[in-house]
């Protein structure tokens, strides 16, 4: 346990404080308290990058479960440095916010902030753990924690379905991704991260290798909001815009970005890494940025554009990963798109969080967030208005922003595709560029729609709710500094280019850096005119068109019916889902205890029957059977006759004495074969048994009396002889096979020379087995005391009522 | 000569048993049905007295006397439930 440890579980041990301190300061909101240790943790990490631009990592273990090689690694790369320090940085932005953004009197602060540390240190350990249990571990914290912050108000239905239909989703994936670290583990005998990739060589060729990589996949996929996964995320919406701006835009739905770029170094190089990652990213960057461009609602806007940007960094993620099938760092054209991935996963967690954060002030101000209520607000919100004009610029790809540097290599990285002659990417290689460039246009589309529609154009303050004005400066400060960011990261991209990125680049593509050498890494606002300069132009233009004659085209979305889309073959899964197991739960489940006997039977037939056949169990000799006598025939005839009596008896009164019959015949059958002790048991049981059928035959009520034949059923015969069939084979052939001698003869001989008495049964019964006949004892104790007890609470009741 | 002679018994014992049991099953009364099993306990506590002796054993005599208690119970039970209609009546402090 080292400071590295505390510093990750410090969000959880926090949590514990937060209810205290809520309760105790009521005066101070408790977002001040919560808002020191993300700060803390930020300037602790940054620390950290000296030693991972040396490409020194810091590793640090904490036994936990040290016998099953668990244990709490931390692992400071590159990768997990970038996303520690998103993690806290972005986190201390959102819980400024929130202090301004969440009221003090109205909401329940403490339960707000234990999510919200809960959910800071998962996403720390999942980023910085080398054991992939751990990892799992903290990543079902982050969906846990999740969906407690989407259903945190909690008496909305939407909020619930929302909050639900996350957890179903991301736990799904996490546990298919479990399946995969498991198979990992099988193939190299270690749950370490670094010790995998060592291994990596001789496990490619391993059976499970591609299945272990389709399952880690669905993990990311899910956890990312990829293609078809992406329907959680507008739903989750429903979540105070803080949780949205953090965890569904900079952090948690980056974590299947990080799944992807920590396991690069595994199954990169191999054709189903590329075309999945690949390929599913490009068309959910171009879906999500399609149907971006048909919400109404701002943060439905902004969900789908989360979708397309995160398909956007795992397509270059995807596209990068060509870049070891070509195993050289000269000339290497594809790990442009590594770098590209990395510097738009900053960006991006930048310009959406201030967007976000600008939605969320825009909804407090006014009251809604429908662009058909919203315009004209530009001169009510000059600052706001600002800021989300710098947010969406970016997120459009237009210079002087970020966004517009990492859109240049992302067209860059998808124009080389066409250069690509591994995987067989010449066939429909020509699709990455179009779809990247098709998509773009879309993005500019809904990016134009999120300013213009809201802040541009005529204002309707008879629509909104509360009289619009601008937020309080507390409230504006976290977007501020995100914007500033988004424009500094313009100008000066390369103070994150050896600090940042390249230690990060060196973490996802390792085998191609040679003992300490460093990728070039330079990023420029201007490179000439190259095809990616015309394509953004040509979306630029594209985009303008498009957004000016939005409503000419608008019908386009409704080629596909509502009942087509993801989200209602969710639905209808789901219902399908409850419906039919409640209808097979109720085909089987009749309530009729005649029912289940029938299951009961069938199957112990079956096993049984099977089992017989396959061990070849029958065997049937008479060696050893003593001759039948007439005695036993005789009264093996009388039994027969009263079995069949009571089977086909009219009155239940026959049946009873048939039964009787066939007990004293029994007890006839213990004198002839010389058990007097068991005759004797037999007699007075059968005696008191019969008694007690007669007392409860007395007892029936009046209105069934009515005496019926035994119903014939078909299947209660077959099954009935079956038993029988059954029950006789395995007693003939166990017969017949007997292995050893019995014990019987220890009994012979030592009856009275060891316990002194001439019974033998009686002395088996109580010295040498004396054990059972407690037990007996105690059975029927505990029978007579419930009969009692029947009796007495019966009588109780009736005497209350 | 013995066996002959037990086995002989055994044969017309089973015919008293059978009319016995027919008196049980058609007695047009409850009285006629008691007595018949009465007399079906008596019929069995020679069966097994004549196997005891077929079999040379001493062991099954608890059996010939348990019958006997049995069957006296179980007819004094019936006579009183077809007397007064319960078999053990409840004490009037109750």
């Amino acid at each position: 346990m080292t400071l590295l440890h505390l510093a990750i579980l410090s969000p959880f041990l926090a949590a514990i404080l937060v209810p205290f301190l809520y309760k105790l300061f009521r005066k101070v909101h408790t977002g001040w308290f919560v808002l020191v240790l993300p700060i803390l943790l930020f300037i602790y990490f940054s620390q950290f990058v000296n030693r991972t631009m040396e490409g020194q990592p810091v590793i640090s273990i904490a036994n936990w479960i040290p016998s099953l090689g668990i244990n709490f690694t931390v692992y400071i790369d590159g990768l997990g440095l970038l996303f520690a320090l998103l993690i806290t940085g972005i986190g201390a932005l959102v819980i400024l916010y929130s202090i301004y953004y969440l009221s003090k009197n109205k909401e329940q602060l403490h339960t707000f902030y234990v999510y919200l540390l809960l959910f800071m240190g998962a996403m720390l350990g999942v980023v910085l753990s080398d054991n992939i249990i751990v990892l799992y571990t903290f990543w079902e914290f982050t969906s846990l924690s999740s969906f407690l912050l989407i259903g945190y108000w909690y008496k909305r239905e939407k909020s619930r379905n929302g909050a639900q239909k996350s957890m179903l989703i991301t736990i799904f994936g996490g546990l298919l991704m479990l399946g995969g670290f498991i198979m990992l583990y099988i193939m190299t005998n270690s749950f370490s991260i670094r010790e995998i990739i060592g291994q990596v060589p001789e496990m490619s060729q391993h059976d499970l290798f591609i299945s272990a990589l389709v399952l880690i996949l669905f993990g990311a996929f899910t956890k990312s909001a990829q293609f078809p996964f992406y329907i959680w995320l507008p739903d989750a919406m429903e979540a105070p815009t803080p949780v949205s701006a953090y965890l569904h835009s900079a952090t948690m739905v980056k974590a299947g970005i990080y799944l992807v770029a920590r396991f690069s170094p595994v199954f990169s190089g191999t054709p189903e890494w590329f075309w999945i990652v690949s390929a599913f990213g490009i068309f959910t960057m171009f879906w999500g940025s399609f149907n971006a461009a048909k919400q109404t609602d701002l943060k439905g806007i902004l969900a789908f554009s989360t979708v397309s940007q995160l398909g956007m960094i795992m397509s270059m993620l995807g596209v990068g990963s060509a870049a070891i099938a070509l195993d050289s760092l000269d000339d290497n054209i594809f790990i442009v798109a590594t770098l590209a991935a990395i510097f738009h996963l900053i960006n991006h967690a930048t310009f959406k969080g201030s967007l976000f954060m600008v939605v969320g002030i825009i909804d407090h101000e006014t009251g809604t967030r429908d662009i058909r209520k919203l315009g004209g607000l530009m001169s009510l919100m000059p600052i706001t208005f600002t800021i989300s004009i710098i947010g969406a610029f970016s997120m459009a790809g237009l210079p002087p922003f970020n966004g517009f540097l990492s859109k240049e290599m992302f067209f860059t990285s998808m124009i080389r595709v066409l250069e690509m002659d591994v995987f067989n990417v010449e066939t429909i290689g020509l699709l990455f560029p179009i779809f990247a460039w098709v998509g773009s246009i879309f993005t500019f589309i809904y990016s134009m729609i999120l300013v213009f529609k809201t802040f541009t154009g005529k204002y309707q303050p008879e629509k909104l709710e509360k009289k619009p004005h601008e937020a309080p400066i507390g409230m504006l400060i976290s977007p501020m500094i995100l914007a500033s960011l988004v424009i500094i990261f313009f100008f000066f991209p390369n103070i994150l280019a050896y600090t940042i990125i390249e230690p990060a680049m060196a973490s996802i593509l390792p085998s191609l850096l040679a003992d300490g050498g460093h990728f070039h890494v330079h990023i420029s606002g201007w490179h000439g005119p190259t095809p990616e300069l015309y394509m953004t132009i040509g979306v630029v233009l594209l985009g303008v068109l498009g957004y000016l004659t939005l409503t000419k085209w608008r019908s386009v979305y409704r080629i596909v019916p509502k009942k087509l889309t993801l989200n209602k073959g969710y639905d209808r899964a789901l219902y399908c889902l409850d419906k039919s197991s409640l209808g097979i739960t109720k085909f089987y489940m009749t309530g009729f205890i005649r029912d289940y006997l029938v299951y009961i039977f069938t199957f112990f037939i079956v096993i049984l029957g099977t089992a017989l056949i396959i061990k070849q169990g029958f065997s049937f000799s008479l060696e050893g059977t003593a001759p039948v006598g007439i005695y036993e025939t005789v009264l093996a005839a009388v039994m027969i006759i009263g079995t069949i009596t009571v089977l086909f008896s009219k009155s239940r009164l026959t049946a009873i004495i048939a039964l009787g019959s066939v007990g004293y015949t029994l007890s006839l059958f213990f004198v002839l074969f010389r058990a007097p002790d068991l005759a004797l048991t037999q007699l007075c049981v059968e005696t008191v048994s019969v008694a007690l059928f007669l007392l409860c035959f007395y007892h029936l009520p009046e209105f069934k009396k009515k005496e019926k034949k035994l119903r014939f059923r078909m299947t209660n015969l077959i099954i009935s002889l079956g038993v029988g069939t059954i029950v006789t084979l395995i007693a003939l052939s166990a017969n017949s096979q007997r292995v050893t001698e019995t014990i019987a003869s220890y009994f012979i001989e030592n009856s009275y020379k060891l316990a002194g008495g001439k019974n033998m049964v009686n002395v088996i019964l109580v010295d040498f087995r004396g054990f059972d006949t407690l037990f007996e004892i105690t059975v029927l104790g505990i029978a007579s005391l419930g009969i009692y007890g029947m009796i007495r609470v019966n009588v109780k009741r009736e005497e209350e009522g | 000569m013995i066996q002959g002679i037990l086995i002989c018994s055994l044969i017309f014992l089973s015919f008293a048993i059978f009319a016995t049991i027919y008196r049980l099953v058609k007695g047009p009364t409850a009285p006629d049905r008691v007595q018949a099993l009465d007399a079906l306990g008596i019929n069995l506590i020679s069966g097994v007295a004549i196997f005891s002796v077929l079999l040379r054993s001493t062991g099954f005599f608890e059996v010939i006397l348990l019958i006997g208690i049995l069957s006296f119970i179980g007819t004094i039970a019936f006579a009183r439930y077809i007397e007064r209609g319960v078999v053990i009546e409840r004490n009037h402090s109750d």
